[in-house]
């Protein structure tokens, strides 16, 4: 990665949906929507909610299957000089098998990160996430899948997440990433009726920031392998708050909504506080977090 | 598509709460095709993380123009852009009117500020038919000289018969289709409003063999098509449905297209 600034799977398409305002080639990774075996259409509408500094979605995950995806949008990606992540999903350990093996001989694919931890698909993907054994289970079947870089995706809506982030490092994984949104609802006082169709969503935006800087903190005490920090950055300082207390890398999310450009803008506010702290490099800056 | 700072030349009330917010754009403006929307990000308003998009009312040169009503949390506090505010803008967006088809006859549908989508559209087009603006009342009957001025009839029906004839849009254009001679030319719409205005729309133009385009208002996300909050259903050739973007595959769609079931 040419900077520690990727965009967040769900908040960025696939690529083309932002290439005409933002210059790919500029962002550290970019990590692609969900994407599960078989297509999928995804939740009924209405699908997301604006809250305060925060947005609550459902989406369901719509995609058009590792193939399709793989077709339509990959020829695209090969085309620019970032590198590409698929984010992978299933309902059972089957289904993240299937996808992970078939994406281990795709042309451009450096990573996948795998998301046991959408909140919003009932069958199980959230189950995954939350409880230890299906967890290692599933990351277990899927490292013995493929040779690819793995990064897990972390539930934040665990009571320890250290344990996840071991399980995971137990399990192969290369890297983590953290947090998925979190699960929430809102709801519509005058029909008294969830603001979501899907009833309950995943929030994120500012309002999650520092819920989750306190769990990447506590995942990147527990690990060895580097740990990806998601959840609300909107500024360059909200990135660095991650690489102070322990992430190599960050992702932007619900920002690129706001501000399509807001990777780019961390990108070069990381560079100027590592000049104006006579810091070489982001390695320099990782987990200096002073707390005694 | 560009995503810019604009600055606000001026602001103007119309009248009835309903505002024209006039913007320096010329990445933007110059480049707009009638129908086609922006994403504006309201400032002063931190704690929203969401744009909230404007069909583009009209745009002469590098300057553009929405029309809009403050009645939500972004378009109260927009009430308040005063001339050296800025804002920031994504444009132009969306898939707008297709063109007049040859030899049909237009007529356009606006719903209150529905409108403001179909003045670009009014001020193109090769030929000036009928325009039916309906409201609730007197003040949501807006801009009819200027739709006039480019040689459109206009006709006018408020819920409360305010202004122009008593009930809604669709009882004014069933009046004028029983009446009409088109010389054995179809009718071509294109329709903004509300969804139950645009619904009834879809059901004369598909029970009178019209060509029909309406121009659909969902909660939007990005704008360009990544977070997937704007889609509708939509038929399939083989009889089942898929979503579309409104923001990217619309806002315009031909009504045979939508499930209208499904809304």
């Amino acid at each position: 990665m040419k900077n520690p600034v990727m965009v967040a799977s769900g908040t960025f398409g696939y690529g083309p949906e932002y290439a005409e305002l933002v210059d790919l080639s500029q962002l550290g990774a970019l990590v692609v929507k969900g994407i599960a075996w078989e297509p999928t259409r995804g939740n009924e509408n209405p699908r997301t909610a604006e809250t305060a500094s925060g947005l609550l979605n459902a989406i369901g995950l719509p995609n058009p299957g590792a193939e399709g995806f793989v077709r339509e949008y990959m020829p695209f990606l090969r085309q620019h000089d970032v590198p590409v992540i698929v984010n992978i999903w299933g309902r059972t350990v089957e289904e993240y098998v299937r996808v992970a093996e078939y994406f281990e001989g795709i042309e451009g694919v450096a990573a996948l990160e795998v998301n046991v931890s959408c909140p919003n698909i009932k069958e199980g993907s959230a189950v995954f996430g939350t409880d230890l054994d299906l967890f290692r289970r599933v990351l277990d079947a899927v490292r013995s899948a493929t040779a690819l870089t793995l990064i897990p995706k972390l539930a934040p809506n665990v009571a320890a997440i250290a344990d996840f982030a071991k399980a995971a490092e137990a399990s192969g994984a290369d890297a983590l990433s953290l947090i998925n949104s979190v699960p929430a609802l809102a709801v519509d006082v005058e029909t008294r009726r969830p603001k979501l169709a899907n009833v309950t969503g995943g929030l994120t935006g500012p309002a999650i920031h520092p819920l989750a800087v306190k769990l990447v903190w506590d995942a990147a005490r527990a690990v060895r392998i580097p740990v990806i920090g998601i959840g609300g950055i909107a500024t360059p300082e909200d990135a660095l708050e991650f690489l102070i207390v322990g992430a190599h890398a960050v992702a932007v999310g619900t920002a690129s909504f706001t501000e399509p450009r807001t990777a780019v803008r961390v990108v070069e506010g990381i560079d100027d506080y590592l000049q104006r702290h006579n810091m070489a490099s982001v390695q320099a800056l990782v987990g200096t977090f002073q707390c005694n | 598509m560009d995503c810019v700072t604009a600055n606000v030349i001026h602001q103007e009330e119309v009248q009835g709460g309903y505002q024209v917010l006039f913007l320096d754009a010329p990445a933007i403006a110059p480049h707009v095709q009638p129908g086609q929307f922006v994403h504006v990000r309201v400032p002063h308003m931190e704690e929203s993380v969401l744009r909230r998009p404007f069909s583009v009312y009209r745009a002469d040169g590098p300057v553009l123009q929405i029309l809009y009503k403050g009645v939500g949390k972004g378009t109260r506090t927009m009430t308040y852009l005063r001339p050296g505010d800025s804002l920031g803008l994504i444009g132009p967006l969306g898939r707008g009117w297709p063109r007049l088809t040859e030899g049909r006859f237009p007529i356009l549908v606006a719903g209150g500020y529905g409108m403001a989508a179909l003045y670009l559209l009014a001020r193109s087009m090769p030929m000036q038919g009928i325009a039916f603006f309906g409201g609730k009342s007197a003040p949501d009957i807006l801009c009819v000289n200027e739709f006039e001025a480019l040689g459109w009839e206009v006709q006018i029906s408020t819920q409360d018969g305010s202004r122009g004839t008593r009930g809604i849009v669709t009882h004014c254009i069933d009046a004028w289709w029983q009446a009409a001679d088109l010389k054995g030319r179809q009718v071509e719409a294109y329709a903004c409003g509300p969804n139950a205005m645009l619904q009834a729309v879809a059901e004369r133009a598909m029970a009178r063999d019209w060509v029909a385009w309406v121009s659909v208002d969902r909660n939007m996300g990005c704008g360009v098509g990544a977070c997937l909050t704007c889609v509708l259903k939509t038929r399939t050739p083989d009889g089942g449905w898929r979503w579309q973007r409104s923001c990217k595959e619309g806002p315009v769609f031909e009504c045979r297209d939508i499930c209208w079931e499904d809304e």
